[in-house]
């Protein structure tokens, strides 16, 4: 009765317990018991939410570690924290501390434009952003146990959430379309690794649980991400830069439970005050947009 | 034959699959009057905070009890704390099983672990252990009442109990292949 510890089964495990939840951007420790109270699955435990980053520009980093243990003493759901793209140093510090998932986010600045964390070397799972099927693929390969699809954080603009989700269950219906003989150059050309490609054809889904983020700003837009297939959310700047936080982190929460039901949601999304200040993806210049990187 | 499977939050779909593949039907549970006839209900993994809060809002907590002083529930995981009547901390429970519960027992993710463990209750129980996965997980601390332990770990805690027809496991078998405690499940609620 041999115990074995960190093996992929228990990091995509955890992942498949957050599904039909909401995981929440906090910066504080007043916004982490807020949600938790709200019903959240999980804390994002960082220093500015991603609006934040976006509007003081200059280089975005993995938060203070003291700030992430307070988070993680306030509260008895899974805290989560975010690395740079590449940054294996700040992800073993964060492991260390003993947070329960590591974003290697696109949020922050990345610390290596040509290569991801190794994220089989660590016993901590990992989410990663991703725009289409190969870009998944390839973190999974690099031992990634969740994906979200990346939309454009900090904006409140759901447009690129939903381009992301659609291209991704797009491509999946497609593999599943197609003869076995073409999958070896269809995983060439997305530049997906050839068994990841085959297992997701078989599963007709990603072999690991994948959320929705970036741009979701109301229940409505929660239950969009989630009728277009996705597992679960994460809302970034869309709570604690909205009027009343509270309100609206409990009525996403129940959004993403009754996604199905207009009634319900009709309900939920009455009197909620102000929702963020969106930007709209258009009208921001390319070299700013976050969602591009990774590789 | 058809068990509910609650669908607030966790890893409902994955109890579905399991019980579809022994030939039975699930039934998600959403709302309350989703519970009508059914013998039975799975209470998923995930986190508990969030299942008794959103229970809370949708009036589930009342149908809920009513259904587990007749009926059958199994809790998994965050199923099993929700089942209790101590968490030892302030949350919605169901306050039905006489059990005390620890959340997160084992310490953080980075602790989560898989085991074999020889379980004498289900079929070939001795000679084929079953697998169990072990996420964030809650042990029972305790148990009194009307509840049993059922099975230890070699340490001697707690991880599977049972009281008439509720039954609590610390670990995830809608996360195995391994169908024996589902058709355990099906074979209680029918009784």
């Amino acid at each position: 009765m041999e115990q074995q510890v960190a093996t992929f089964n228990v990091k995509k495990g955890l992942a498949q317990m957050l599904k039909g939840g909401v995981i929440m951007d906090v910066v504080t420790v007043e916004h982490a018991k807020i949600a938790e109270d709200a019903g959240a699955v999980a804390v994002m435990a960082l220093e500015r939410v991603p609006a934040d980053i976006r509007a003081d520009g200059g280089v975005a980093r993995m938060s203070d570690p003291e700030l992430i243990l307070q988070i993680m003493d306030a509260v008895s759901i899974p805290v989560m924290a975010k690395c740079r793209i590449g940054h294996f140093v700040e992800a073993q510090i964060l492991e260390s501390l003993g947070v329960d998932y590591i974003d290697e986010s696109e949020v922050l600045t990345p610390a290596d434009e040509a290569h991801h964390i190794n994220k089989h070397n660590f016993k901590v799972p990992f989410v990663c952003g991703c725009r289409n099927l190969g870009e998944a693929l390839r973190r999974v390969g690099e031992g990634a146990a969740m994906m979200r699809t990346k939309g454009e954080a900090g904006t409140g603009d759901i447009v690129e959430a939903v381009r992301h989700a659609r291209t991704v269950m797009g491509e999946i219906r497609l593999i599943q379309s197609m003869p076995e003989e073409e999958l070896m150059s269809y995983a060439k050309k997305i530049g997906a690794p050839y068994e990841l490609v085959k297992e997701t054809r078989e599963l007709g889904k990603m072999p690991v649980v994948n959320f929705a983020a970036g741009g979701i700003a109301t229940p409505a837009d929660a239950a969009l991400m989630m009728q277009l297939g996705v597992d679960g959310v994460f809302v970034g700047s869309g709570i604690f830069k909205s009027g009343d936080p509270a309100k609206r982190a409990n009525a996403i929460v129940k959004a993403t439970t009754h996604y199905n039901d207009p009634k319900i949601l009709a309900e939920i999304s009455r009197n909620l005050g102000e929702p963020m200040v969106g930007r709209q993806v258009t009208d921001i210049p390319e070299s700013e947009l976050i969602a591009q990187r990774g590789w | 034959m058809e068990i509910g499977v609650l669908a607030l939050q966790g890893d409902f779909i994955e109890h579905c699959k399991a019980l579809q593949s022994i030939g039975v039907k699930a039934r998600l549970v959403k709302q309350p009057k989703d519970l009508a006839d059914l013998p039975g209900l799975i209470i998923p993994g995930g986190e508990s905070t969030t299942i008794g809060k959103l229970a809370t809002a949708y009036d589930l907590m009342t149908p809920l009890r009513q259904f587990g002083a007749e009926h059958a529930i199994w809790g998994t995981c965050a199923g099993a704390i929700f089942l209790s009547k101590d968490a030892e901390r302030e949350q919605p429970l169901l306050n039905l099983m006489d059990i005390q519960v620890q959340r997160n027992a084992f310490g953080r993710q980075v602790d989560s672990f898989e085991i074999d463990l020889p379980v004498p209750f289900l079929p070939d129980g001795e000679d084929r252990p079953y697998h169990a996965v072990f996420i964030r997980a809650p042990i029972i601390k305790s148990v009194y009442g009307d509840a049993k332990a059922l099975l230890t770990l070699p340490d001697g805690q707690i991880v599977v109990a049972q009281q008439n027809k509720l039954l609590a496991t610390s670990f995830h078998p809608e996360l195995t292949q391994d169908a024996r405690f589902h058709q355990y499940f099906v074979e209680l609620a029918t009784l």
